[in-house]
């Protein structure tokens, strides 16, 4: 579904992403871990072609077309879509109103259904979008508007950090029921090694200054609870 | 590709036709000639030419000395360059109708009443009758000098008086037509009144005088908009309104100005220079909003006079500029009586290098206790060529009231547009949730059948600052 090749990236000539090679099938999960700036961010927008993250060289290729210059709505439009670190306050527009524009002929009642699901406070679909709302009102959100996108993949940049148990458990059952569902693949980025917990993923990588130094199976996170990025430094560890 | 372009191009200004229509224009040039011819094709009385010859002698006499201290720059205005009326030989004319038509205001509309200003003529008045029931007055300025001189006489410019500034003594000295609106004691107006004030001439210069009179208990919501005709030369706009709130009354006032901004490099577009200004008797109030986006120049303050004890005054405004439009706009509130109150709120959005600039006096006289000011002002930035400046000026010459006054900054968030981005949104569509969502608590105020039409046109503003 996606593939990243040989990918350098820089933000207002800085060079940021070095040499990243990515290949994530059809209904794959992966995970991709990594210390504070060490690049993860910067890929999710990169994928997503934020502008000012501009791509030195190498390609992103989604579903067989290279996407490297299209622009952030069109990309969106593709069926790529991005859980926000930290989703955006609009004042002036209701939540409901602003999820009416993304889809055309979306229904109230499906609106509704899925703000059950992910039990929302149905009050919230009539404030402003996003102002004053929790963090955890936020990620659902986010996960609201990823039900009505329908996206075929999922970056979820950090939708577990600063939630509390519950809601973390709401927005992974969801998850893991909607990519049961839908043919679909989706990237996790989190800090969170208690995240297998809550999903399978097929690969787990490590990214470091810019870099992809490790790749490997869900077990390789124990060796990052346990000893911390710093073990995956070395090049001549085999897992 | 060609051909969205150039659905694009169409869609810029598309108020800017011209109608081919046959009319009398007097020749260039200003002087007590010219003065005597109109008030002479307009059959006034006697002593509304002498009103007129006095403000000209006072403007003849700081002819040379127009205002400068506005953050507005533009070329000097040629005064003798303008030809001061044009009026159309037939107001029955087919045309009229179909211009009006094309302009979105037609003349058999139903549920507002209607004044309907066609350069330097009022054309017609409509729903006429459902007014009269009531006895309420709504006719050009024109008809209310001959029919009704003694409330004119009374009222007509003691807000403002022909000498309070250069445009208004140029006004009060050529005006052509506007607006006279009467309600009686305890009268509710029923429906919404408004004037449609269309520039087609390209020699002339409007000049509107608008005149509302509330009486006790009495209430009314009025609207005034405007278009023009495309042109590559500067046209001058300078209008006076003056309301009148007697005690116990409420006046809203909303202007959705859409005159032609000049072109992208910023030649033509009108330069409309105005004094609106109400005063308020006991426990009345006046509220101004305006939704201003077009001209390319823009020098305009309506304030009130809050002299009744308990009177209101608001001030809510929405200034849109792009392309090289300068707008300097604001309000005064001039606190006289007791328990006076007023409101600002301010939002400018400024894109591309056009200039936005708030100036405001709120004055706190020795007498008003307990009076109180709130003030607001929000500016919002698009791209980095645009600015955008605010000018407060605060006078409290009274212990007991209070004046707060707020302002911010803030530049069209990338973070925000990216974020509608990656939900599909396109540009043009996420700046018009988030230009929408600034501006909502002023759209909201207006009558509901403008909002919808003030919505569309900020929409199409930002569609052409994006362009």
């Amino acid at each position: 579904m996606l593939k990243i090749n040989k990918l350098y990236t820089s933000i207002k000539n800085k060079k940021i992403l070095k040499n990243i090679n990515l290949n994530i099938k059809n209904n794959e999960i992966h995970i991709l871990m990594g210390p504070n700036g060490s690049g993860k961010s910067t890929l999710s927008y990169t994928i997503t072609r934020k502008p000012y993250y501009n791509i030195i060289k190498g390609d992103i290729i989604f579903n067989k077309k290279k996407i490297n210059k299209l622009s952030s709505d069109k990309i969106s439009k593709l069926g790529i879509f991005l859980s926000f670190q930290n989703p955006i306050e609009i004042e002036g527009i209701t939540m409901l109103n602003f999820l009416k524009n993304l889809k055309k002929n979306i229904k109230y009642k499906k609106i509704l259904k899925y703000s059950k699901l992910l039990k929302i406070n149905l009050d919230n679909l009539h404030r402003f979008f996003n102002l004053g709302f929790s963090g955890g009102e936020k990620k659902k959100n986010e996960i609201l508007q990823l039900l009505i996108l329908k996206p075929k993949l999922i970056i979820l940049d950090e939708i577990d950090s600063g939630l509390d148990i519950d809601t973390i458990k709401i927005i992974f059952n969801i998850l893991n029921y909607y990519f049961l569902n839908n043919k679909c693949s989706i990237l996790i980025i989190t800090h969170n090694t208690n995240i297998i917990n809550y999903i399978n993923p097929n690969l787990v990588h490590i990214l470091n200054k810019g870099k992809i130094i490790f790749s490997g199976k869900k077990k390789i996170i124990n060796y990052i609870e346990k000893y911390g990025y710093k073990f995956f430094n070395k090049k001549r560890i085999c897992i | 590709m060609e051909k969205i372009f150039n659905k694009y191009k169409k869609e810029k200004y598309k108020y800017g036709f011209y109608t081919n229509i046959k009319s009398k224009t007097l020749p260039l040039g200003i002087n007590s000639y010219i003065i005597k011819k109109i008030s002479n094709l307009k059959n006034e009385p006697n002593w509304m030419l002498k009103i007129r010859l006095k403000a000209y002698k006072y403007w003849k006499s700081i002819r040379n000395k127009y205002p400068k201290w506005a953050n507005l720059k533009y070329n000097k205005i040629k005064f003798n360059n303008i030809s001061y009326y044009s009026g159309i030989l037939n107001k029955n004319n087919k045309k009229i109708k179909k211009t009006f038509n094309k302009l979105g205001v037609p003349i058999n509309n139903k549920k507002i009443s209607i004044d309907y200003v066609f350069d330097s003529v009022s054309i017609k008045t409509t729903l006429n009758k459902i007014l009269k029931k009531k006895g309420i007055i709504f006719c050009s300025i024109s008809k209310a000098i001959k029919k009704y001189p003694n409330l004119i006489k009374k009222y007509l410019g003691s807000v403002v008086p022909y000498n309070d500034n250069f445009y208004s003594a140029l006004n009060t000295s050529v005006f052509s037509d506007g607006s006279f609106c009467y309600i009686p004691k305890g009268v509710k107006c029923p429906i919404e009144l408004s004037t449609y004030f269309r520039i087609n001439n390209g020699l002339i210069g409007q000049f509107e005088r608008t005149l509302i009179i509330v009486n006790d208990k009495g209430s009314v919501s009025y609207l005034e908009g405007c278009t023009a005709p495309i042109r590559l030369k500067n046209q001058l706009h300078a209008a006076v309104v003056e309301l009148i709130a007697l005690k116990n009354s409420y006046i809203k006032y909303s202007t959705i100005q859409n005159w032609y901004p000049g072109n992208k490099n910023g030649k033509g577009g009108i330069l409309n220079f105005v004094t609106k200004r109400g005063i308020c008797g006991k426990n009345s109030k006046i509220s101004w909003i305006q939704v201003e986006t077009g001209s390319s120049v823009t020098w305009k303050y309506p304030s009130c006079i809050l002299k009744g004890d308990n009177s209101i005054g608001e001030f809510r405004s929405i200034s849109f500029t792009k392309n090289l439009q300068q707008i300097d706009t604001g309000s005064k509130m001039i606190h006289i009586g007791k328990n006076t109150s007023s409101l600002i709120i301010s939002k400018g959005i400024s894109a591309n290098y056009s200039k936005n600039t708030y100036r405001g006096l709120v004055k706190i006289e020795k007498n008003a206790n307990n009076s109180k000011n709130y003030t607001q002002c929000d500016s919002m930035l698009i791209g980095s060529k645009s600015s955008a400046y605010t000018y407060p000026n605060i006078i409290s010459k009274n212990k007991n009231s209070i004046i707060e006054h707020e302002s911010t900054i803030s530049i069209i968030e990338e973070e925000k547009i990216f974020y509608c981005n990656q939900r599909g949104l396109n540009n043009e569509k996420a700046m018009s949730i988030i230009v929408n969502g600034y501006t909502y608590d002023i759209l909201n105020k207006l009558p509901l059948e403008f909002v919808i039409e003030a919505k569309d046109l900020l929409n199409i503003e930002i569609k052409n600052s994006i362009g």
